[in-house]
């Protein structure tokens, strides 16, 4: 049996009144054996911040969710994956899956983060290796304050580079 | 098939809908080699859900304004299996098509008894319900004298990252659809009647409520990404 699919819509502006908290901004607890704050800000084509974008990462360790501020700032906090996920026999450097929702975008927008601590299997992962340097560049996440930085560009320069979902 | 799966989703580069405009990304979307479906961590207890979090008419003291109804069916994958535990949450505007949220500006009144928003996981067959109000048509500035067809947001949140799903049920007979650019943004015919909800005589609760019946249907397992298609 096939069924059809149910289309994609878009987010629109009010969201968060329906996915404010069901699913947070900590994927593991402040002081956690290896957490990691990954930052960003969402910007759109002519470089202005997006302010009513949802993020989301997902990884074995569980899901993250946050909504962009007036700036187009997003936290999340989470840890680097233990494990790959289920990538047939490719060997995938460590990495987030991220979706971006937004008004604006009618079917969400999927990406991934990696770190930028894991070079050499950064160099192997099959995904980089198909992209020039300068789209690889996107989806490297900067070390800033302890943390991570990853901002995402919607359109124009430096557009981040995604994925068919 | 594949071909079949593509023209499902709405495009973003869709320019009728203006707030597409500097947003949708203009580079052609990445082949991901291999599969994309990674599994997370069990999502949420069901204690994390209240006991009436899908009842959009019980959140307040009072009773909201507007037409009860209850929006019920399925949440299922292709193959037809039930995807049971997703979380399903809905937002949505009153019965006067204002939401609760700070940046609506639309000058119709707020309800004092109406939050707009709703929560459940699915059980074991997949099934959801919601009970809450007809939400009201409203005003947009996408183009002149531009409305959205009455609309009720859902998201649904599997632990498979390919089944996540952002969309909108609509409600039948809307004279709005011909006009609105996100319904319309949907390439497909069958596709977008796929979004409207249908009316229900058996879900209808004599003298209490209108019942619609609406099942959405994600990836299922053994989905492949959809840039198969595009070696072909």
């Amino acid at each position: 049996m096939t069924l059809p699919l149910t289309p994609s819509q878009t987010v629109g502006p009010f969201f968060r009144i329906g996915l404010s908290t069901t699913i947070g901004a900590h994927v593991v607890g402040e002081g956690a054996p290896g957490a990691v704050r990954i930052s960003g800000q969402v910007f759109d084509g002519i470089g202005e911040p997006v302010p009513d974008a949802l993020i989301e990462t997902w990884q074995a360790e569980g899901a993250g969710r946050c909504a962009t501020d007036d700036e187009g700032h997003f936290a999340i906090l989470t840890c680097k994956p233990a494990r790959n996920g289920v990538d047939g026999s490719m060997t995938n450097a460590p990495h987030l899956d991220v979706s971006v929702f937004a008004r604006g975008l009618l079917t969400r927008l999927v990406t991934r983060m990696y770190f930028p601590d894991e070079a050499a299997a950064n160099d192997a992962d099959p995904v980089l290796q198909a992209l020039s340097p300068a789209e690889r560049s996107t989806l490297v996440a900067l070390s800033e304050d302890g943390g991570l930085r990853f901002d995402i560009h919607l359109q124009g320069a430096g557009e981040t580079v995604f994925f068919d979902r | 098939m594949n071909q079949t799966r593509r023209r499902v989703h709405p495009p973003n580069d869709s320019p009728a809908y203006g707030s597409s405009l500097l947003r949708a990304p203009k580079r052609p979307l990445h082949v991901l080699p291999g599969r994309l479906a990674e599994l997370t961590a069990p999502l949420l207890a069901g204690e994390t859900i209240g006991a009436l979090d899908h009842d959009l008419t019980r959140q307040h003291d009072g009773e909201p304004q507007g037409e009860r109804i209850s929006i019920s069916g399925r949440v299922l994958d292709e193959e037809g299996n039930p995807v049971a535990g997703a979380l399903v949450e809905v937002w949505q505007a009153n019965a006067a098509g204002r939401y609760a949220h700070r940046s609506d500006q639309h000058p119709a009144p707020l309800d004092p008894n109406f939050s707009g928003a709703g929560r459940c996981l699915t059980d074991a067959e997949g099934g959801y319900r919601f009970i809450t109000i007809k939400p009201g048509a409203y005003p947009w500035r996408n183009h002149p004298n531009a409305w959205r067809p009455a609309h009720v947001h859902f998201s649904v949140f599997s632990p498979m990252f390919t089944q996540r799903l952002v969309t909108q049920m609509y409600f039948p007979g809307d004279p709005l659809f011909d006009q609105d650019p996100i319904f319309n943004a949907v390439p497909d015919t069958d596709a977008r009647r796929r979004l409207v909800a249908r009316w229900s005589l058996e879900l209808t609760q004599p003298e209490w409520s209108l019942g619609y019946a609406w099942d959405i249907v994600v990836a299922g397992r053994e989905a492949t990404p959809l840039d198969d298609d595009a070696s072909e």
